[in-house]
């Protein structure tokens, strides 16, 4: 028996900012959620199971925030499951949403992601004194610059590229009212001039630290059948993972990333993404992870990636739009930046993209790595269901 | 083979909450010596209050003021309290339904012994001298043989509402790298540099964690490395960590990945003896010990010439 096609038919999050003060984690997800139902017009009844996710707990220091958030999400007496991938959380928890529906466990599924940045302290909590180790710690941006110089090393990219990344992704978060930076007055000389922190990333290429909720409803063909706008079809989804350190590691282009693109393609279809596939949602908290993650994910040959940004084409009106909301150079919810990539594929195919949406978008991915470039998710959505 | 070593690990954040309309409310109250609860949509009464309906999954703000005095319906006795718990003598953890809620609020009760305790006691509130908008506003329950205590008929609404808290979390863990990790480092207090081959794909990895991530395998033979290594890749570091670990060492800094030789992957040290930005991939270095520590300071080029890309490339 083949799987059950699957359909995004709500999408919803909440306006990202640094602190949403005024609501507690619980009222943070509970917005997000109620935004989806509301999207797919469907109520808690409608839902059989929840999926949630977010990234360590460290974040926030609420140890498996998912048993008080029952209530806030409903799932008082159904199934709620918590996915747990670092980074790539957010895409890791809608694959394992898709993943019961495409099984026939459920019918309708909830999947959501969150993060409250602001009640503690990201840098603190990747950055414990761990006994007998040398305290040498630069942070997420230490730890991720080097491998940016061994991609420039590597690939011979001008050094401008990273500032023409945050600039397109700056200016495309203005189109985006969801999105937490909106920068009005960004100019590409302004990314030039901020402050190099872990040269050669600048303080302009980096994310942001964000509160906010992504949520999803996944549902079969029925569900699809009843909902009041088009759906986004899965057509592809993977996981993969390696470990953060081991000999042979490519940092730049990991194997994982990869084989997780390759099966996605393969699932779908998709015989050259560069043709096949019409914009990329890729998670790039450092602006030069849009060139390496287009070689990684297949849309140039290694060493190539930067000139696809160079030339414009991953601008918004390019051949091949990325990061079409702003990315998570303009959002950062830690643990649902992974889902608000996923969730901008689904609305871009869905037609519902607003400002920045991309005429003729029919197939379109979603992207999410996590950990130190250990874990990868990815989805493939379209306009059309499969095999029609 | 040396021991395994051992050290405690502590984690500890003050962690802040935002507390949402419901909460505070309820700490709020505790600071004002009210007790909130809140109606669900079928008419019972929670408390502590939620946000969300547990059956309906509706929103609920209908707030409603509670007797400080209950009714235990369970407990357990607690013979040494830890640091942080509501009292420093023995007491009873209790489950407390108080008068008019439907539910029970988990506190401590200060009673003589496990003897003193039964499920059925009327016990109220003991109020903290000091309130501050905690769940700490009330310092525990203790026996009550009065009659129940009439609330006041409290809206919920402040003048001056609490909005947020500061939670500290700690977190007491022993912490052991293992076999292989305290090997390697007591090697680095004879200033030898010590890793270890995995038996299935020759690679040698320094430091060592007593398996190969690769092939799975347990590793066990010894290989010395180094001293002197190649900078394979680099960042500059421009900025201080908001956090402790890093602030002796000052900025710019140059946190490379050095590949000694021998090893078949990079380790993350620092590099001086070199300005800054003279630093390039390539480079030569050799570790720099000082008296009393365990790890190199930092490593400094060597002066020998650069080494070839294609020597390092598969190393960074």
């Amino acid at each position: 028996m083949s799987k059950e096609p699957v359909a995004v038919t709500g999408v919803g999050q909440t306006k990202h900012v640094a602190a949403r003060r005024d609501v507690s984690i619980a009222g943070l997800v509970r917005e997000a959620a109620l935004r989806a139902l509301e999207d797919a017009e469907a109520t808690w009844a409608d839902i059989d199971a929840v999926v949630i996710g977010k990234a360590p707990d460290f974040f926030e220091g609420v140890m498996m925030p998912e048993l008080y958030l029952a209530d806030a999400l409903g799932a008082v007496g159904k199934p709620m499951l918590r996915v747990h991938t670092a980074g790539s959380v957010g895409g890791s928890t809608a694959l394992v949403a898709a993943n019961l529906v495409a099984a026939r466990v459920h019918s309708t599924v909830l999947t959501l992601a969150f993060e409250k940045q602001s009640e503690s302290n990201a840098m603190w909590g990747l950055s414990l004194p761990i006994p007998f180790q040398q305290p040498l710690l630069a942070g997420a941006g230490g730890f991720f610059a080097p491998h940016v110089r061994a991609y420039m090393r590597r690939s011979g990219a001008p050094d401008t590229i990273g500032a023409l990344v945050a600039h397109k992704d700056r200016r495309n978060a203005l189109k985006n009212p969801y999105a937490h930076l909106h920068e009005h007055d960004i100019t590409l000389e302004k990314v030039l001039a901020s402050p190099m922190l872990w040269d050669p990333i600048r303080y302009s290429e980096t994310c942001p630290s964000s509160d906010g909720a992504c949520a999803m409803v996944l549902t079969d063909r029925a569900g699809a059948a009843r909902a009041p706008r088009p759906p986004a079809w899965l057509l592809g989804g993977a996981m993969r993972s390696e470990p953060t350190l081991f000999a042979g590691k490519d940092f730049v282009s990991p194997q994982a990333g990869k084989d997780c693109a390759a099966d996605v393609y393969r699932q779908a279809g998709i015989a050259d993404p560069r043709r096949d596939i019409h914009a990329v949602e890729m998670y790039v908290p450092f602006s030069w992870y849009e060139p390496m993650w287009l070689e990684n994910l297949g849309f140039a040959a290694e060493g190539e990636g930067w000139k696809l940004t160079e030339s414009g084409v991953t601008g918004l009106d390019g051949d091949l739009p990325v990061n079409m909301s702003g990315g998570v150079l303009s959002t950062n919810p830690i643990g649902a930046s992974g889902m608000i990539r996923f969730a901008e594929a689904a609305l871009q195919v869905r037609g519902q993209a607003g400002e920045h949406q991309v005429d003729g978008a029919r197939r379109v991915l979603g992207h999410a790595y996590g950990g130190g470039s250990q874990f990868f998710s990815m989805w493939l959505v379209g306009a059309e269901p499969p095999d029609s | 083979m040396p021991e395994a070593l051992k050290a405690p690990l502590v984690v500890e954040f003050p962690f802040t909450r935002s507390l949402g309309p419901v909460q505070s409310a309820f700490l709020t109250g505790l600071r004002e010596r009210v007790v909130l609860g809140v109606r669900t949509t079928d008419g019972r009464t929670l408390v502590p209050p939620v946000e969300y309906d547990p059956v309906t999954a509706d929103e609920i703000r209908d707030l409603v003021e509670i007797a400080p005095t209950g009714t235990v319906t369970t407990w357990a006795w607690n013979h040494a309290p830890r640091r942080g718990q509501p009292l420093s003598t023995p007491f009873a953890w209790v489950l407390v339904r108080l008068d008019g809620a439907d539910t029970a609020l988990l506190h401590a009760l200060d009673a003589p012994g496990p003897d003193a305790v039964r499920t059925g006691m009327r016990v109220r509130i003991r109020w903290a001298a000091e309130p501050t908008g905690a769940i700490t506003d009330i310092a525990c329950f203790e026996p009550y043989d009065g009659e129940p205590e009439q609330p006041r008929g409290h809206s919920g609404e402040f003048a001056d509402p609490l909005t947020g808290i500061v939670a500290h979390a700690r977190l007491d863990y022993t912490y052991s790298p293992g076999r292989a990790q305290s090997a390697y480092i007591h090697a680095l207090s004879e200033r030898r540099i010590v890793g270890e081959r995995c038996p299935s794909c020759r690679k040698v990895y320094v430091p060592p964690r007593g398996a190969c991530p690769t092939c799975g395998v347990a590793t066990a033979e010894q290989v010395q490395v180094g001293p002197r290594g190649t900078v394979t890749t680099f960042c500059i570091v421009n900025i201080k960590a908001s956090h402790t670990a890093n602030l002796d060492i000052d900025v710019p800094y140059v946190y490379a990945h050095i590949a000694l030789d021998g090893a078949d992957l990079a380790l993350h040290a620092r590099i001086g003896g070199i300005p800054y930005d003279q630093v390039r991939m390539g480079l030569r270095v050799e570790p720099v010990w000082t008296e009393g520590a365990r790890f190199p300071d930092h490593y400094r080029p060597t002066g020998e010439p650069d080494a070839d890309y294609e020597t390092y490339k598969e190393l960074l």
